[in-house]
């Protein structure tokens, strides 16, 4: 049984039409990337699986539930830092209402953050801070993660990093993930399946299962096998991005 | 000079001091020699001759309590009744809209305008004088409140929505710690501004205070007197604005670190 379905979703805003009727299913225990150019809309379909948004047709259903708000059975990581400041890093993954703190103890070696359980989000670098957001969202149990460009913001080498602990995770607890990313290599070395978003308005243009053996390491990215992959959605997120700057 | 580069420690103090040495410095020049007669400017000796008169004989250390403690029960008032209000205002729309407008009128209504009233409807009693500064503080501290609580990050109230957080908890757990330290440093600017209220307050219709003191003192051209009364409220601001500020920063670490 699929997990998420999407079902028609439409979304505009004002005159801007930013998603056109996506259909699109998560199994249980899919790792799916959602690969697009810059404001594609990819992000706003992953705010309306969140709840964060409404659609403007068509609906996301849950386990057959359809979402209608905000809950703690799909967590969310952000792309800007949301770590709520006035709370330490515990504090922050304790946040959530199904969290305990066996959980919270778990996840801060899990993503490596023993020693700085005390520390204000202030005192802790960009990768660090998104470790803590993986966790304070892990900590929910939630049936599907949602993944909104989180590494987006970090340097390359601390990017590799989180990519490699967040497949590590996904390796070794199976959860439903949806990972939305521009960035083709990071689509590929996670993904179980890449779903390509086309420019403006966003429409769902092809979906590439990646069959890559776990658990993946990160040689795997100069692999032959990886190149062609990435030489073929390459050329599917180029013609997107051109449309997105008109330039055919 | 760098633009924007940061003065070390012991050179901040220093160039600090260094104003209050030319002020007075200076202030000693045109009074001691006798470029500004007396009549208008007493000399800084005169001045903390008088201060000192004005302590032992005339029971100032009374007047300087009063005064204190009318500034900081009008304050408390304000605060605890503004707070709420602009907690309320920012965190719930409708709240806002119903209040939003009459709150920004009134605001401008000029705190010592309604001196004459409340004189007319408290006497001049002490209730008068808390009326006064917290007229003058409750409708700013309300609209700020309001503006503080209201720019809450969007993103942290998402996240908290996607935790599983209800509406009531994300007000309890986001909005007002989020708001926190800015309500606090809010409350540190209305304090000060309840200063310049008291003495208004004081001057008109009163027989206590520093406020009060200055006005008996200009009766008898005494400037030494009323320079005297406008350092000890320049000091005593000071010393709570050093206190506010060293408490907001045991209170908020997280906002500094």
């Amino acid at each position: 049984m699929s997990k998420v379905v999407i079902d028609g979703v439409s979304k505009t805003f004002g005159a801007t039409r930013a998603l056109e009727r996506i259909d699109l299913s998560v199994e249980d225990n899919d790792f799916l990337c959602i690969l697009g150019p810059s404001g594609c809309g990819k992000s706003t379909l992953l705010r309306v699986v969140a709840g964060l948004e409404v659609p403007s047709t068509g609906r996301v259903l849950l386990d057959g539930q359809a979402v209608t708000r905000p809950g703690p059975d799909r967590g969310m990581v952000f792309q800007s830092y949301t770590l709520f400041p006035w709370l330490s890093v515990r504090d922050n993954i304790l946040f959530g209402t199904r969290s305990t703190q066996e959980k919270a103890t778990r996840l801060i070696a899990q993503v490596g953050l023993r020693g700085f359980e005390n520390h204000y989000p202030k005192q802790l670098s960009g990768g660090m801070q998104q470790r803590t957001a993986l966790a304070r969202a892990l900590a929910n149990d939630p049936k599907i993660l949602l993944l909104d460009e989180p590494f987006g913001a970090l340097d390359n080498q601390t990017r590799a990093l989180m990519q490699e602990l967040l497949l590590g995770i996904w390796e070794a607890d199976r959860k439903t993930v949806l990972f939305v990313t521009h960035d083709i290599e990071e689509a590929i070395f996670m993904a179980n399946r890449v779903a390509v978003m086309s420019a403006r308005p966003g429409r769902l243009k092809s979906i590439v299962p990646i069959e890559l053996q776990h658990p993946r390491h990160y040689t795997m990215k100069t692999t032959p096998e990886f190149s062609a992959y990435k030489a073929r959605l390459t050329e599917d997120i180029r013609i997107e991005a051109m449309k997105t700057l008109e330039l055919v | 000079m760098t633009p924007l580069k940061p003065v070390g420690p012991g050179a901040r103090v220093a160039l600090g001091l260094a104003f209050f040495v030319l002020f007075f410095a200076a202030w000693a020049l045109a009074t001691f020699g006798g470029y500004v007669s007396p009549t208008f400017l007493a000399d800084p000796a005169t001045m903390l001759r008088e201060g000192w008169n004005l302590l032992v004989q005339h029971g100032f250390l009374k007047d300087i309590l009063i005064t204190i403690w009318r500034v900081f029960g009008g304050f408390v008032l304000a605060a605890a009744i503004g707070i709420p209000l602009g907690m309320a205002m920012g965190a719930y729309k409708p709240v806002e809209a119903f209040f939003e407008p009459f709150i920004s009128f009134s605001r401008y209504l000029p705190a010592s305008a309604f001196i004459p009233l409340l004189i007319l409807w408290a006497g001049t009693g002490e209730a008068q004088k808390l009326l006064v500064i917290f007229v003058g503080s409750f409708f700013q501290i309300v609209l700020m409140v309001a503006i503080a609580v209201g720019n809450t990050r969007r993103d942290l109230v998402e996240a908290a929505y996607t935790l599983g957080a209800s509406d009531r908890a994300v007000v309890r757990r986001v909005l007002l710690p989020s708001a926190a330290p800015e309500i606090a440093e809010i409350s540190r600017l209305v304090l000060g501004w309840a200063w310049t209220y008291v003495i208004v307050a004081e001057l008109i219709g009163a027989s206590s205070g520093i406020g009060h003191m200055i006005m008996d003192s200009q009766a008898l051209l005494n400037t030494g007197q009323i320079i005297f009364g406008i350092v000890v409220i320049g000091v005593i601001g000071l010393i709570s604005d050093y206190l506010f500020k060293a408490l907001n920063r045991r209170l908020f670490p997280w906002s500094l670190a």
